[in-house]
C-alpha cells in the first residue's frame, strides 16, 4: 500500500489486515508507556484545508504514539490565505522532507491529485476530500462494529451478514461513500435512508438499497444504525423544508430509539447536531458508539500510518 | 538443496524438558516466572515449556506472547509485516523474571527488539533467553541462557522449525 485515498481501492484482505493491526495498536493505549518507536525519524504533515478537530487531533496522536514527528498545517494562517496553490504548498512540504501527508480538502479528489502529481514523494492519506471519501473514518467505523460484535475475538473476522443502515445526508457525505465501499467489501449489507433530495444521482449503480422512510428501516431491526451529520456548511440549496421537519422525518428521536432492539448500535461520525439528526438521549445511550469511535480512530490511524510508512524510508 | 532433518519430534520434546528443568534449577524453584514467546513459533514453544513447568513446579510460571514487530530495526528494509498480538499476564512483568522464548537465535536483532519492547511494558527483575536452536552468526552482544541445540551453520543455509500446532509436524531441518 503506497497511499490511502479511497476505501474502494481496499481489498477485503487488506482491510482485515488494517483492522487487525489496529487491534494491536489499541493495546498500546492501555500500557504504561503509550508509545512505540516504530516511525522514529519520520515526519508526518497534517495538511488541513478544512476545519476539523477530531480527525486532525486523532492523526496527530496516532503519529506521535508511533514516535513520528508531526507538523500541523492549517490553511488558515498559512500562505494558502495569500493565494498559494496546492502544488506550491506540496513542493514546499516535499522540500522539508515530509514522509507522509495527511490531507483534508474541500475539493473532491484533492488527495488523488496530490498522490498522482509527482510534486511530492510522500505517502498520501486522504483525511476527507469534499464529498468524495473519508477512508480512515470508514475503517474506524468497521473496527468499532467488529469490536462490539466480537469483542476480544475480533482478529481476522469480517462483517459477513451484518446489516448497516446509514441515515441522512448521503448526497454530501464522504463518510457514507467510504463506508459503503468498505463495509460491502467486508461482507456487510448496507442500506441508505434519506430524503430523495439528499441522495446522489446515479446511486442505482451502487451496491446499496435506498429507502426514504426511516420508520420502515427501524422496524427491520438493523445491526447498525449510522446517523450522518446534516452538513450546514454544504447546504446551499433547499434540500428539505426546515430543520424541524428533517428531525421529525429522518432524525433518531427518543421514540425511534425505544423501538430499536437493544443490540443495535447507534453510530455517528461526529460532530453531532443534537436534536437534529440524533437526540441527546440516543447520543448518550448505551447503544451509542460515538466515544468508542473517537478512541478507535487513533488505533486505526496508527495502523494506517504504520502500513504506509514502516516499509518506506532508506530502502525506497 | 535437500532439507536435512537435524531434530525430530522426540529430540524437540527432550530439549524442551531439559530447558524447563534448567529454568527451574537456575531460578531456584520457579515462583515468579513469566514465559514470553516471540511470535510465531516462539509462542508455541513458550506454551509447551509452560506445560512442562506446570508438572515440575506447579503454579510457578505464567505464559504470554511478546510481539516485537514495532520495535524491529529492519522494518524499512522489508515488506510491511502485520504485527501479532502481545499477551502479557494480568499481573504484569514488574519485579518478576521474564524468560523470552524463541525458535531460532541468529543475528540477535529480534531479541534486541524484544528487550526494547519489554522496557516499555515494565521492569522485570531479570530477563533470560531460551531458544530451541542457536545457529550462531550474532551481530549483537546477545547470548541465550537456555539452548535446545547448538547448530553451527553457514549464512547461506536455512533453518526451518516446524511445530505441530502450526505446521502439523515437529521437526527442525537445515537446507
Amino acid at each position: 500500500m503506497r497511499h490511502l485515498l479511497s476505501t474502494a481501492d481496499l481489498a477485503r484482505e487488506e482491510a482485515i489486515v488494517l483492522l487487525d493491526t489496529a487491534e494491536d495498536m489499541a493495546d498500546v493505549a492501555d500500557r504504561e508507556v503509550k508509545k512505540l518507536p516504530t516511525l522514529r525519524g519520520r515526519t508526518v504533515v497534517n495538511l488541513f484545508f478544512e476545519d476539523s478537530t477530531r480527525t486532525r487531533v486523532s492523526f496527530e496522536v496516532a503519529a506521535k504514539r508511533l514516535s513520528a514527528d508531526v507538523i500541523n498545517f492549517a490553511a488558515k494562517g498559512s500562505s494558502v490565505s495569500k493565494g498559494e496553490s496546492l502544488k506550491d504548498t506540496a513542493q514546499t512540504l516535499a522540500a522539508m522532507g515530509a514522509d507522509a501527508v495527511v490531507i483534508r480538502h474541500s475539493a473532491s479528489g484533492a488527495a488523488q491529485v496530490l498522490a498522482g502529481s509527482g510534486w511530492i514523494d510522500a505517502a498520501v492519506v486522504n483525511a476527507g476530500d469534499g464529498t468524495h471519501e473519508h477512508p480512515t473514518q470508514a475503517l474506524l467505523d468497521a473496527f468499532t462494529i467488529r469490536r462490539r460484535l466480537h469483542g476480544a475475538g475480533s482478529r481476522g473476522r469480517d462483517l459477513d451478514g451484518v446489516t448497516v443502515t446509514i441515515v441522512g445526508d448521503v448526497l454530501h457525505s464522504r463518510v457514507a461513500r467510504s463506508n459503503l465501499w468498505l463495509l460491502t467489501a467486508l461482507g456487510a449489507s448496507v442500506r441508505f435512508v434519506a430524503p430523495a433530495t439528499l441522495l446522489p444521482i446515479g446511486i442505482g449503480a451502487w451496491p446499496v438499497e435506498t429507502l426514504h422512510d426511516l420508520d420502515v428501516a427501524i422496524d427491520d431491526a438493523p445491526d447498525v444504525l449510522m446517523m450522518l451529520r446534516i452538513q450546514t456548511e454544504r447546504m446551499h440549496a433547499a434540500f428539505f423544508p426546515n430543520e424541524r421537519e428533517y428531525a421529525r422525518e429522518w432524525g433518531l428521536d427518543d421514540a425511534r430509539l425505544g423501538r430499536l432492539p437493544a443490540t443495535t448500535m447507534v453510530m455517528h461520525p461526529g460532530p453531532m447536531n443534537r436534536g437534529l439528526e440524533i437526540s441527546s438521549a440516543a447520543a448518550d445511550s448505551a447503544a451509542s458508539t460515538v466515544l468508542e469511535q473517537v478512541a478507535n480512530g487513533v488505533s486505526i490511524r496508527m495502523s494506517v500510518l504504520y502500513h504506509l510508512l514502516a516499509a518506506t524510508g532508506e530502502a525506497s | 538443496m535437500v532439507a536435512r532433518a537435524v531434530l525430530q519430534a522426540p529430540d524437540i520434546t527432550r530439549a524442551l524438558t531439559r530447558i524447563a528443568h534448567e529454568i527451574v534449577e537456575q531460578s531456584k524453584g520457579a515462583d515468579d516466572l513469566v514465559l514470553l514467546g516471540i511470535p510465531t513459533r516462539g509462542v508455541v514453544l513458550a506454551r509447551r515449556l509452560h506445560a512442562i513447568l506446570a508438572e515440575i513446579a506447579p503454579g510457578a510460571a505464567e505464559v504470554g506472547a511478546l510481539d516485537v514487530t514495532m520495535y524491529r530495526d529492519d522494518l524499512s528494509r522489508q515488506p510491511t509485516r502485520a504485527p501479532a498480538p502481545t499477551q502479557i499476564p494480568a499481573a504484569g512483568i514488574d519485579g518478576r523474571t521474564v524468560v523470552l522464548v524463541d525458535d531460532v537465535l541468529y543475528s540477535g536483532r529480534t531479541i534486541r527488539a524484544a528487550l526494547d519492547a519489554l522496557s516499555d511494558l515494565g521492569r522485570p527483575t531479570a530477563v533470560r533467553l531460551a531458544v530451541l536452536v542457536d545457529r550462531g552468526h550474532r551481530e549483537l552482544p546477545i547470548r541465550a541462557d537456555f539452548v535446545g541445540k547448538n547448530l553451527p551453520s553457514s549464512t547461506s543455509e536455512r533453518i526451518n522449525v516446524h511445530l505441530t500446532e502450526i505446521d502439523e509436524r515437529d521437526e527442525v531441518t537445515i537446507e
